[in-house]
C-alpha cells in the first residue's frame, strides 16, 4: 500500500457547456496525494476548485479523465464532505446531523449511537446533542459538519472551505481542532481554502490553482514540523517566502483575469 | 427622582410599558368579537335591524341549546365532522404522496403537472351532479367532494416544498450516500413539510367551504343541511346557529394546524 498514492487524478477535465458557449472549468489536472497527507487547493474564485473537488465527491461527472480513490476496505465510505456553512440539515438535531452519514448506510444502532457520542464529546457538543442547527453559532454548526464527515470514517477527507464564512477568532479556533482530530485519525484531506495563512497552517501540501482554464500551477511542500502554532508560521522565513509566492500567483491571476 | 441615575430602573419602567402594551393587544382579539355581538344585539333589540333576518345573539344561544337538548345538533355536527375528517384524509393523503414524487422526479412532474392545472380551476362543487351520479347520494359522494377539493393545495403545495429544498441538502443526501427511500422520507419529507402544512391549510378551509355547499345540494344531514333546511323553513335563529358552528369549526381547526405546525416543525 506504501508505494501507491490513495488519491490519484489523471488528466481530469470539467467543460460546462451551454448552448454553443463552453466554458474548461478545470483542465487536464493530474496529480497524486499520498495517504494521510493533509493538502490545501489554493486559487483565485473561479479557478475550478471547487468543480475539481465535486467531482472528487461524486457529486458532478468529469467530462475526461479519470480519478481512483485507494480502498482499504469494502465497508468504508470511499469519501465525505465537510460542505461551506449551509451544510447541516436543519429538520435534523446536532446529534442526527452526526450520525446522518452512518443512517444512510444502514449501520446497526448501537454502532451509530456510539460512534456519533464519541465525535459529539471530540467536537465538544455533548449539551448541544438535542439542538437544532438554527440554534447553533456558526462555529458550533462547522463541528457539526467536521464530525459528521469523521464519524462516517471515509477513506479520505474533502473539505470545501469550511471556515470561510467564520469570524477569525473562531476560524482559529477550529483550524487549530480539525488539526487535533486529524492528527488522530490520520486521514488524507483535500481541503479548500483561498486563505493562504489558512494553506500554511493546515497543510503538508498546497496546490496552487491558476483560473481558465484551471490548472495546477504549482505544488508547494510545507515542511514545517507539527504541532504547529500560528505564531510560527508569522515568522518563519520559509513560510513567508511561500506565503509570498502564492500571494503573488494570486495577484497575476486577478490581473490577468481583468485584461 | 427626575434625573436620577438609575439605567435599571429606567429599564424595568420601559419594560413594564411594554409588557402593558402586550397585554393591551391580546385585549383587543378579545375586545372585538364581543363588541361585534354587543353591537348586534342592541341594534336587532332596538329595532333598527330587523329582527327577523338578524335575530339578536342571545335569541340564537337560546335557539342553540334548544337544538342541542333535543340531540338533533349533535347527530348534524358529527356526520359532518366525520365527512370532513373522512375527505381531508383521502385528499391529503394522496396529494402529500404525488406532490413528493413530483417534487422529486421530473418526468412524474412534467406528466401531471399539466393534468393539475387544468383540473384545479373546476370548482369541485360545479363537478357535484357528477359525482352524485357516480358515487350515489350516500355518504361516499360528500367524501369525494371534499377529498378533490383538499387534493389539490395539498398537491401543488408538496410538489412546490420539494423543489425549494436548497440544492445543498441534496448534494449532503447524496455524498452521505443517501438511497432511494432515504431521499424520500429523510430529504424530500421533511424539507417541504412547512410548505406541505401550508397547503393543508388552504385545504382545511376549502374543505369547510365545501362540506357546506355539498351538504346543502345533496343530503339528508350536517350542518349545511341544517342551515339550509333552517334557511327553507324560515327558522333564522337556527340558520344563525348553523352559520356560527361553522365559523367555530373553522377557528378551531386552525388552531389545531397551527399547534401542529410547531409540533412537526421545531427546526423552523
Amino acid at each position: 500500500m506504501s508505494g501507491k498514492p490513495k488519491i490519484s487524478i489523471r488528466d481530469l477535465t470539467k467543460v460546462f457547456y451551454k448552448k454553443k458557449d463552453s466554458t474548461t472549468a478545470i483542465e487536464r489536472i493530474s496529480v497524486d496525494i499520498a495517504e494521510g497527507e493533509f493538502v490545501c487547493l489554493v486559487g483565485p474564485s473561479g479557478c475550478g476548485k471547487t468543480t475539481l473537488l465535486r467531482i472528487i465527491a461524486g457529486l458532478e461527472k468529469q467530462s475526461a479523465g479519470r480519478f481512483e480513490i485507494q480502498r482499504s476496505g469494502e465497508e468504508r465510505p470511499s469519501q465525505s464532505m465537510v460542505f461551506q456553512e449551509k451544510g447541516l440539515l436543519p429538520w435534523l438535531t446536532v446529534e442526527e446531523n452526526i450520525a446522518f452519514g452512518l443512517n444512510m448506510r444502514h449501520l446497526p444502532k448501537s454502532y451509530v449511537k456510539e460512534k456519533t457520542q464519541y465525535f459529539l464529546t471530540k467536537v465538544g457538543l455533548e449539551k448541544f446533542a438535542k439542538m437544532y442547527p438554527k440554534e447553533l453559532s456558526g462555529g458550533m454548526k462547522q463541528r457539526v459538519s467536521i464530525a459528521r464527515a469523521f464519524a462516517n470514517d471515509p477513506e479520505i477527507l474533502l473539505m470545501d472551505e469550511p471556515f470561510g464564512a467564520l469570524d477569525e477568532q473562531n476560524r482559529f479556533i477550529l483550524q487549530e481542532e480539525l488539526l487535533s482530530i486529524w492528527s488522530e485519525m490520520k486521514k488524507t484531506v483535500l481541503f479548500i481554502t483561498h486563505s493562504i495563512d489558512e494553506a500554511l497552517y493546515l497543510s503538508d501540501r498546497v496546490l496552487l490553482m491558476s483560473s481558465q482554464p484551471g490548472r495546477i500551477a504549482a505544488d508547494i511542500r510545507i515542511d514545517l514540523p507539527r504541532p504547529r502554532r500560528l505564531q510560527d508560521i508569522r515568522s518563519h522565513p520559509e513560510m513567508t517566502a511561500a506565503f509570498t509566492k502564492i500571494w503573488q500567483h494570486l495577484q497575476e491571476e486577478v490581473q490577468g483575469s481583468r485584461e | 427622582m427626575k434625573g436620577l441615575y438609575d439605567p435599571i430602573e429606567t429599564e424595568k419602567r420601559e419594560w413594564r410599558r411594554k409588557q402593558n402594551r402586550q397585554k393591551a393587544k391580546t385585549g383587543l382579539t378579545i375586545f372585538s368579537p364581543i363588541l361585534l355581538l354587543l353591537v348586534w344585539e342592541i341594534l336587532s333589540q332596538s329595532g333598527l335591524a330587523d329582527a327577523r333576518f338578524f335575530p339578536p345573539p342571545t335569541a340564537i344561544a337560546v335557539a342553540f341549546f334548544d337544538l342541542f337538548a333535543s340531540g338533533e345538533l349533535f347527530s348534524h355536527i358529527e356526520i359532518s365532522l366525520f365527512r370532513i375528517l373522512a375527505g381531508f384524509l383521502l385528499g391529503a393523503i394522496p396529494g402529500i404522496i404525488l406532490g413528493l414524487c413530483m417534487g422529486l422526479y421530473a418526468p412524474i412532474r412534467h406528466f401531471f403537472s399539466p393534468l393539475i392545472m387544468a383540473i384545479m380551476p373546476i370548482p369541485t362543487l360545479a363537478l357535484l351532479p357528477i359525482i352524485l351520479i357516480l358515487f350515489g347520494i350516500g355518504e361516499t359522494s360528500k367524501v369525494v367532494t371534499i377529498a378533490g377539493s383538499v387534493f389539490f393545495p395539498v398537491v401543488i403545495n408538496t410538489a412546490a416544498g420539494v423543489l425549494s429544498i436548497d440544492s445543498i441538502y441534496l448534494d449532503v443526501a447524496k455524498n452521505y450516500g443517501a438511497n432511494r427511500k432515504d431521499f424520500f422520507l429523510k430529504i424530500a419529507l421533511p424539507g417541504s413539510l412547512p410548505f406541505m402544512l401550508e397547503g393543508i391549510q388552504m385545504g382545511q378551509a376549502i374543505a369547510l367551504l365545501t362540506i357546506v355547499a355539498a351538504e346543502m345540494m345533496g343530503a339528508r344531514s350536517g350542518i349545511g343541511y341544517l342551515i339550509w333546511t333552517s334557511y327553507n323553513a324560515f327558522l333564522l335563529k337556527d340558520m344563525f346557529v348553523g352559520l356560527i358552528l361553522i365559523s367555530f369549526f373553522g377557528y378551531l381547526f386552525s388552531l389545531l394546524l397551527r399547534g401542529l405546525q410547531q409540533k412537526l416543525l421545531p427546526w423552523r
